[in-house]
């Protein structure tokens, strides 16, 4: 503590304390540790996992890099769910973006008065989990379920079987992580002043203009946080591909989900975990540095 | 032309927020029909409604059990992340410091991480400190995620707070606990109220961290995943039922205490 407060002298700040931490940090330290002991320490001891001898627990005593040579060869299928998982979550981001711009240009445009309902009603499906909401699905597309039932009640041929198919774990990634897309996206228009949208149509500015050169660069910075934490959160899922999609495709946290229970070989699914991170870490951070986020949430 | 144009990308926009929120609801409705038929197996136009599986869920001691730990952990999760996320959020966008910046963007990456990793990641350290994992590793694993959650929703609030308030009363000769109780807390309270609703409703709808974190211990989500994977009873549809409805009331219980106490202070 002392080195803290001797290498920012606070002093102004709070000038009756003689060596006083800033009161920021001091206000800042209870997250930090809990975050230091929460998140940080678990993603170490994963990193030290992911250099001990394979099929073993012997963290920190070993260092190897087997883990990853296994990963990087071709003969293994491991490399397939990492394609899968990136390739459905770029996809997720796309459809995401094209579903949720229409809501979220409503939420801050046109709405009105109802816009907070409207939220409301975008925001609960994120207090149910996502199993709950994804096996409403399956009792949905299943047959004899209410798709199925609905179209042979009207003397159709019945529902197509479109279960535990790719398709349907893509369609179930949009459905769970639009509220993630929607919000940053609405906080992202919701920083367009409107003054500047009517002096570009004063001035004779068609609509696309409008939208390209001055709605969607200054929307950017949400769009992007919304975009980021689409595809970041979709890397990671595994609860679509297996309650919805019955295992047709195996997501890359599913293989470090089996490498940690069935095979115990918690060093594979450490190197496993390591990558994911990697990717997603340096994404994450990459795009928060190009952010001002106190003009996001802050000033409006 | 250009008003007609509008006009027209207005309607477009209403309908297609109306089919979206219909399509986030339909496999809720879906849900909630499956618990609420008689059969054990779910066919649909539903032949008999009945209690029965409602009435069987609401009776069975495994499940009490159940929504026990799911309430334990909720409420732990809440205090403690208030407490921890008011200060946090304080130091977010209150307070001009030197590792402010560097301090608003880690605090984001628990956000920006893929939930059953970070569950993993979790397990592999208690099991690295000697932990067994029960409910209380998974009151803690919740806490990774949400206190970042609840930090960014209070800060949404201290943006809009005029720190000039506080230094006229501490110019006043207010002490600093009489400045916290009498003008920061007051102005705060709406964001401090929306961060514990969303601590509370977000570890109750918890699957991902409590299916690696709670070890022999279960909760409503995770309980019902192990039975979605294996042994479908309809309780789990009627239980999933239940579980929603308990978040929307007490969303909606949450939502009047705020405009209560608006008008009150109004």
């Amino acid at each position: 503590m002392a080195d803290i407060a001797l290498s920012s002298p606070g002093t102004i700040t709070a000038p009756r304390r003689h060596f006083a931490i800033p009161a920021g940090l001091r206000c800042a330290t209870p997250v930090i540790i809990f975050l230091l002991l929460g998140f940080v320490a678990p993603l170490v001891t994963v990193a030290a996992y992911a250099f001990a001898t394979p099929r073993s627990f012997a963290v920190f005593r070993s260092f190897t890099l087997e883990n990853f040579v296994t990963i990087f060869n071709p003969a293994n299928s491991v490399w397939l769910s990492f394609a899968w998982s990136i390739f459905f979550a770029s996809l997720t981001v796309l459809l995401l973006a094209l579903v949720a711009y229409p809501i979220a240009y409503g939420l801050v445009r046109v709405f009105g008065k109802w816009s907070g309902l409207i939220s409301v009603l975008f925001v609960f499906p994120l207090f149910v989990s996502e199993n709950v909401r994804l096996y409403g699905w399956v009792l949905f597309f299943i047959k004899n379920g209410v798709l199925d039932g609905t179209l042979k009640l009207a003397g159709l041929v019945g529902g197509p079987d479109i279960l535990f198919t790719p398709g349907i774990i893509l369609f179930g990634m949009v459905y769970v992580y639009l509220p993630f897309m929607l919000f940053p996206m609405t906080l992202g228009l919701a920083m367009v002043p409107r003054d500047l949208v009517d002096a570009a149509s004063d001035l004779g500015a068609g609509r696309m203009m409008i939208w390209r050169e001055i709605e969607l660069p200054l929307a950017m910075p949400g769009i992007l946080i919304g975009m980021l934490l689409t595809f970041v959160l979709a890397a990671g899922a595994v609860a679509e591909a297996k309650v919805l999609g019955g295992q047709a495709i195996i997501m890359i946290t599913h293989d470090i989900e089996i490498a940690f229970t069935y095979s115990q070989n918690w060093p594979l699914g450490s190197a496993l975990a390591v990558l994911l991170m990697i990717i997603v870490s340096g994404l994450s951070l990459f795009v928060m540095s190009k952010l001002d986020l106190d003009r996001i949430l802050g000033k409006r | 032309m250009e008003k007609i144009g509008a006009k027209r990308t207005r309607l477009f926009i209403g309908l297609w927020t109306a089919f979206v929120v219909i399509v986030i609801y339909l496999p809720i409705i879906c849900g909630a029909l499956a618990g609420l038929s008689k059969g054990r197996y779910f066919a649909f136009p539903v032949r008999t409604f009945s209690f029965e599986w409602w009435q069987r869920t609401i009776g069975s001691f495994e499940i009490h059990t159940l929504v026990t730990n799911s309430l334990l952990i909720a409420f732990i999760v809440t205090i403690v992340s208030v407490v921890i996320a008011f200060f946090g959020a304080l130091a977010f966008a209150r307070y001009q410091w030197k590792g402010r910046r560097l301090y608003q963007k880690l605090l984001l990456l628990p956000i920006f991480f893929p939930q059953p990793v970070l569950g993993l990641a979790l397990l592999l350290w208690f099991n690295a400190l000697g932990i067994t994992p029960s409910w209380q590793t998974a009151a803690i694993a919740h806490l990774v995620w949400i206190v970042p959650v609840v930090t960014l929703v209070i800060a949404i609030q201290v943006y809009s707070f005029d720190p000039v308030l506080e230094e006229a009363a501490a110019d006043l000769g207010a002490s600093r606990t009489f400045i916290l109780r009498e003008i920061t807390l007051p102005i705060l309270w709406p964001g401090i109220w929306s961060g514990a609703l969303f601590a509370f409703l977000l570890s109750w709808g918890n699957f991902p961290l409590s299916l690696y974190t709670a070890g022999a211990d279960s909760t409503v989500p995770k309980w019902l995943y192990s039975k979605m994977v294996a042994g479908y009873t309809p309780m789990v549809p009627a239980l999933g039922t239940m579980s929603t409805l308990a978040a929307a009331s007490l969303l909606l219980l949450g939502g009047l205490v705020v405009m209560l106490r608006r008008r009150r202070t109004a």
